[in-house]
């Protein structure tokens, strides 16, 4: 659409002189270099996929099979059959409500203790080492131990989510709030700014792009660990689907399964980058 | 009438188990409405006098008074012109001044008597064409203005200027002195300015205090500049007051307290 628009121009203004067509086609030729590698490299991976799995005794199907075979998934994503017998979206969405509420739980909770490791000295001696320790556990660790106190899948992962993505935010937010400049609390302190308003005229958007650093390692974690989560609570979700699907050996449609969630995974990391730029003017590295 | 005054102040700062006597002494009385410049030679606590005054550090020995009464933590009567600006880079030009204006004259001004002032600061340093810039898109001079304008908005008693036109080339601070002036001579605000030019300090001043160097700097000497005002920079580059006045403050930076650290 935005393409054939640019050409249209292109024609349009090409009897009036050369000087600006040749700016559009430097822009085409920006935009195609970006576009066109990864197509050829997609191309070139899917080729030799399907040369090397179209042999006799290949485990995994060739991608022509993988499309024909899932056709009935990847045609009609919004069936819904009632349990878990669902299309695609359906899964998707479970699992982005699960994400959604983990995640924002999470940076309500990261954003609070992290200023509060920031400020604090003494909250950083005490809570900083516990930190450390416990943001190496895997998530699927926390599982059973979920599971143990909910006595629930759906909050189980929820909570999974978010003690797997609340770290991230809490050390970038902490080392945020340390890095303020002193000349920002001088500006405060001569203006008597109370708690309240240096928290939210001063602390946040001076921390806010190591904030969204935070924010966007911690949604790529929830969405790694949401997967695994589901395989293992069962019900409605992206995991839940491939770990069924697994079980009745539909090995085509896992591959169409991982092909979205790889995709939505890319669309959040740049979901929460491109509110990072926005929200801090630009100063955060997208 | 005394309108600010230092007594007796002095602070030490501990660091690794060592104390470091910075000031000692240090006594200075200020009438309202007048313009007094610190100059010495760097690292001589001139900074540090400020940041007592400004209540930004605490002194360990004597007090600051204002009006009478002591001051012991910051506060907006006491508005500082940092020698950064400190502006917040996510607020525009109008942003910044409103964050002061909003907070500091909430109960004393309605919102659309809020509004008026933030522009007539803005205004008043020039800088209204600017005002939906943030301070990334304009120059070091016009930063600087706006941190002037925003510390006036407070309507301070005393407005307090470290070093405010130090990092800016020579045109640019010539221009923003005589502004500076004229505001002064408008507003007959207290000022106290840090300073390491001598030129500034003549020009601007009522009186020059002189510092001596650290540790345990003090005050070495008081001069005061009997120049007419509105002053004019070219009619007293051949003044003999101010000719004066300018060899004496040199007399005492480079022959009496000459920095050893430079002559070594």
């Amino acid at each position: 659409m935005a393409l054939g628009t640019t050409l249209g121009r292109v024609a349009a203004v090409k009897p009036e002189g050369a000087r600006r067509p040749l700016v559009t086609r430097a822009a085409l030729k920006g935009l195609a270099l970006r576009i066109v590698p990864p197509l050829v490299v997609l191309a070139v991976f899917l080729l030799l996929w399907e040369v090397l799995c179209q042999r006799p005794g290949a485990g995994l199907p060739p991608p022509s099979r993988v499309v024909t075979e899932a056709w009935d998934i990847i045609a009609h994503p919004f069936y819904d059959n009632g349990g878990t017998d669902k299309g695609l979206f359906w899964h998707i969405s479970a699992s982005l409500q699960r994400v959604a509420l983990g995640f924002t739980l999470a940076v309500i909770a990261g954003v609070m203790l992290g200023t509060l490791v920031g400020q604090s000295e003494w909250a950083m001696r005490g809570l900083d080492p516990i930190f450390q320790v416990l943001r190496t556990i895997p998530p699927l660790a926390w599982l059973p131990l979920s599971l143990a106190a909910f006595r629930d899948g759906q909050p189980s992962a929820i909570f999974v989510i978010f003690i797997t993505s609340i770290w991230p935010i809490i050390i970038n937010t902490a080392v945020g709030i340390r890095n303020i400049p002193q000349d920002y609390r001088n500006v405060a302190a001569v203006l008597r700014l109370n708690a309240f308003e240096f928290f939210a005229k001063v602390m946040l958007p001076s921390a806010a792009p190591y904030i969204f650093t935070g924010l966007r390692i911690g949604v790529g974690l929830s969405w790694l660990a949401i997967v695994a989560a589901e395989m293992l609570i069962g019900g409605v979700g992206i995991g839940f689907f491939i770990w069924d699907a697994w079980n009745s050996s539909h090995i085509s449609e896992i591959i169409v399964a991982l092909v979205y969630v790889g995709v939505i995974g890319f669309v959040l990391d740049r979901l929460v980058a491109g509110l990072g730029h926005l929200v801090t003017r630009g100063t955060a590295t997208a | 009438m005394t309108h600010l005054s230092l007594e007796q102040v002095g602070i030490s700062f501990t660091r690794a188990g060592r104390t470091t006597e910075v000031l000692r002494d240090v006594d200075l009385k200020i009438d309202k409405g007048e313009f007094v410049s610190l100059i010495g030679h760097s690292g001589c606590g001139k900074s540090t006098v400020l940041n007592i005054v400004a209540g930004l550090l605490k002194a360990s020995t004597g007090g600051v008074l204002l009006d009478g009464k002591e001051v012991n933590s910051p506060g907006p009567e006491r508005a500082v012109v940092f020698q950064n600006h400190s502006l917040l880079p996510w607020l525009t030009v109008r942003e910044n001044v409103a964050l002061a204006v909003d907070k500091v004259l909430r109960s004393k001004k309605s919102r659309a008597e809020r509004r008026e002032w933030i522009e007539h600061n803005l205004a008043l340093v020039n800088m209204t064409h600017a005002a939906e810039k943030r301070p990334h898109e304009i120059s070091g001079g016009m930063k600087q203005r706006v941190g002037i304008a925003r510390a006036l908005a407070m309507e301070p008693k005393v407005l307090l200027m470290d070093e405010p036109f130090g990092a800016l080339d020579a045109l640019t601070r010539a221009h923003l002195q005589d502004q500076l002036m004229e505001i002064h001579l408008r507003l007959k605000n207290t000022v106290i300015m840090i300073t390491h030019d001598v030129d500034e300090a003549v020009l601007l001043s009522d009186r020059i205090v002189m510092m001596t160097n650290g540790p345990s700097a003090t005050i070495g000497e008081v001069l005061s500049v009997p120049l007419a005002r509105p002053r004019k920079r070219l009619e007293l580059v051949e003044d003999p007051t101010y000719t004066h006045a300018r060899a004496e403050v040199l007399e005492f930076l480079y022959a009496r307290h000459a920095k050893p650290a430079i002559a070594a």
